[in-house]
């Protein structure tokens, strides 16, 4: 259970890097990605996966 | 006396303050209608219709003094990428360096990159004396860099100014920090007061871990901003309000936002040119939505300007920009430039070319003012008139038509010249020298204006602008802008009486959108 970043459509605005509750974003050039292994697509945190709700890009974070 | 960028004094602030925190007024105070545009506070001027602790904060700060503008400089750095709210006219996804609109930047600055530009620009442009975070997200949506940035900066470069603008839903929580850090001026973009067109402006906010949406999401946003802006007159910080205005859904309610925003205690009021185009990838643009032209927004600045005080200056500039506003000099100061320049902040240098634009300014203002005096002499006339004008800044006519990316508009009538806007006609996504190509584009930005002032103008563009009804005027080059203006506005009106010159009412201009051209499209 984890999301991702396409990277292709990323703006690298860093909006998602502050609000994730694991840790799991960081930025890699340019983009930001998701370390599957720390993501728990916020369970037990939030309603809602919290990068999903807070990207500008609709589409831009996707389930695994 | 100019009625365009007045501005409050403090007397004004305060009973603002009262008005909003409730207590009542002290007798023998100015009402706060005596702030209003027209009446005798417009202190575009000089420092005698504000308190001075006022005037020190505006005096040299391009966006908030209209005055200012013509001989200080301001840069932005791009170090708050991140946003917390979406507008339908914003993509930050896009990003083109021929182009230029709030949200579009080149590159991203980290805090330590940023401070470091902003001595090296500092030193190359001694008269910029104010640093802005502007986006190209929210400042306060990335609160940590923005205050990083200023935390630096005061620590090495005090003498430079310090403001940020936000979309306001953070706002209330960093009001202390933004005092603490002696923040100055802050800018809300605020554009509407009424959630059921919020709607039609923000589809989402990003608000206590969730996507808020739809009216809820315009309501909370709505509440937050007041609340922001409430705090800052509290707390004397100089807040202006930005507003988007978008023809057929905040257009006619411009007025409300106008009264909201005064009675809150308001310093100045922006509104600006919905930025639309389908390239530009935003909501807006894909739908079609179109911006106002140049007369749809002067009638709504001019419907506004018996509340708060009206700005017409703002350029929409780059969350990168560098320079006086009517420019933009990012390009020499790119990363990797200036990570091989030296710093060399020299305070005093700084301070005596400060000294020498400031006499060029009291030069400006006292023929300003004379000027003035001397136009509303022949009160009585009845005309009212547009002129462009050529300028490179220091307040005079000093620059080439075919060199000019963009022309001030003067209204001329008996009560004197008053700034009332400027069109945007760049040239510099053109490849080669093109003025006979953009020479249509040109009449289009300035199709309301009777004539063009300018430094100089060739043979080919002067007969057509004459054949579109412009008149071409290079008499005044080098004369301050309002003397120039009210000598030909003189001449023009005594040719009129005289049947040499048939007054003819002018048509709309059209607004310039972004700088978007060819060689963009190539790429």
């Amino acid at each position: 259970m984890a999301l991702k970043i396409v990277a292709s459509t990323c703006s690298g605005c860093s909006a998602c890097e502050p609000e994730c509750p694991n840790m799991a974003i960081r930025e890699k050039g340019g983009v930001f990605i998701i370390d599957a292994a720390k993501c728990t697509e916020c369970e037990g945190h939030f309603d809602s996966p919290q990068c999903v709700a807070v990207c500008p890009v609709d589409g831009c974070i996707k389930k695994v | 006396m100019s009625a365009t960028t007045a501005f409050v004094s403090l007397g004004d602030l305060r009973q603002r303050r009262r008005a909003v925190s409730g207590e009542a007024p002290v007798s023998g105070g100015r009402s706060s209608s005596a702030a209003a545009g027209r009446s005798g506070c417009g202190s575009a001027q000089g420092p005698q219709d504000m308190a001075p602790e006022v005037w020190e904060k505006v005096r040299n700060h391009p966006c908030y003094s209209e005055e200012a503008h013509h001989h200080y400089a301001r840069m932005h750095v791009a170090v708050a990428p991140a946003c917390n709210i979406q507008c339908n006219y914003c993509n930050r996804k896009y990003d083109c360096s021929n182009e230029s609109r709030p949200g579009v930047v080149s590159t991203r600055l980290t805090p330590e990159q940023a401070v470091k530009k902003v001595l090296v620009v500092a030193s190359a442009i001694p008269q910029m004396t104010v640093l802005g975070v502007a986006g190209p997200g929210d400042a306060l949506a990335n609160a940590g860099k923005t205050f990083e940035t200023f935390r630096r900066l005061r620590a090495q470069a005090p003498d430079i100014q310090l403001c940020l603008s936000t979309n306001g839903l953070a706002l209330p929580d960093h009001v202390d920090e933004i005092c603490a850090l002696g923040v100055d001026h802050v800018t809300i973009t605020i554009n509407m007061v009424d959630p059921a067109v919020g709607e039609k402006i923000y589809p989402w906010i990003f608000w206590d871990h969730r996507r808020v949406t739809g009216r809820e999401a315009a309501r909370i946003l709505h509440e937050r901003q007041m609340l922001g802006l409430e705090m800052l007159t509290a707390r004397g910080v100089l807040a202006k309000i930005n507003s988007v205005l978008i023809p057929g859904v905040n257009d006619d309610h411009m007025i409300e936002v106008n009264r909201a925003v005064k009675a809150r205690g308001a310093f100045l009021h922006n509104i600006m040119p919905l930025i639309s185009e389908p390239e530009h990838g935003t909501f807006f643009g894909l739908t079609g939505q179109r911006g106002p032209s140049a007369q749809e927004l002067k009638a709504v600045q001019d419907a506004c300007m018996g509340g708060a005080n009206l700005m017409r200056h703002c350029r929409q500039c780059r969350a990168d920009a560098v320079g006086l506003l009517g420019e933009d000099r990012s390009e020499e100061f790119t990363p990797e430039r200036v990570a091989q320049m030296e710093v060399v902040y020299d305070l005093e240098r700084r301070r005596t070319y400060q000294q020498e634009v400031e006499a060029q300014r009291q030069a400006h203002h006292a023929a300003t003012v004379s000027a003035q005096a001397g136009g509303a002499k022949d009160a009585g006339q009845e005309l009212q008139v547009l002129v462009a004008v050529a300028t490179k800044g220091h307040g005079k006519v000093n620059q080439h038509f075919g060199h000019a990316s963009e022309f001030q508009v003067y209204e001329l009538d008996a009560a004197g010249a008053r700034f009332v806007g400027h069109r945007r006609v760049d040239h510099y996504c053109q490849g080669g020298w093109g003025e006979d190509e953009q020479l249509p584009s040109i009449v289009q930005a300035i199709n309301d204006c009777h004539a063009v002032l300018v430094a100089k103008v060739g043979a080919c563009p002067r007969d057509e602008l004459r054949a579109a009804g412009i008149e071409p005027v290079e008499a005044y080059a080098h004369d301050f802008i309002e003397q120039a203006a009210l000598a030909w506005f003189a001449d023009y009106r005594g040719r009129v009486a005289r049947g040499e010159t048939v007054h003819q009412p002018r048509g709309d201009a059209r607004i310039r959108q972004g700088a978007f051209t060819n060689r963009a499209q190539a790429a």
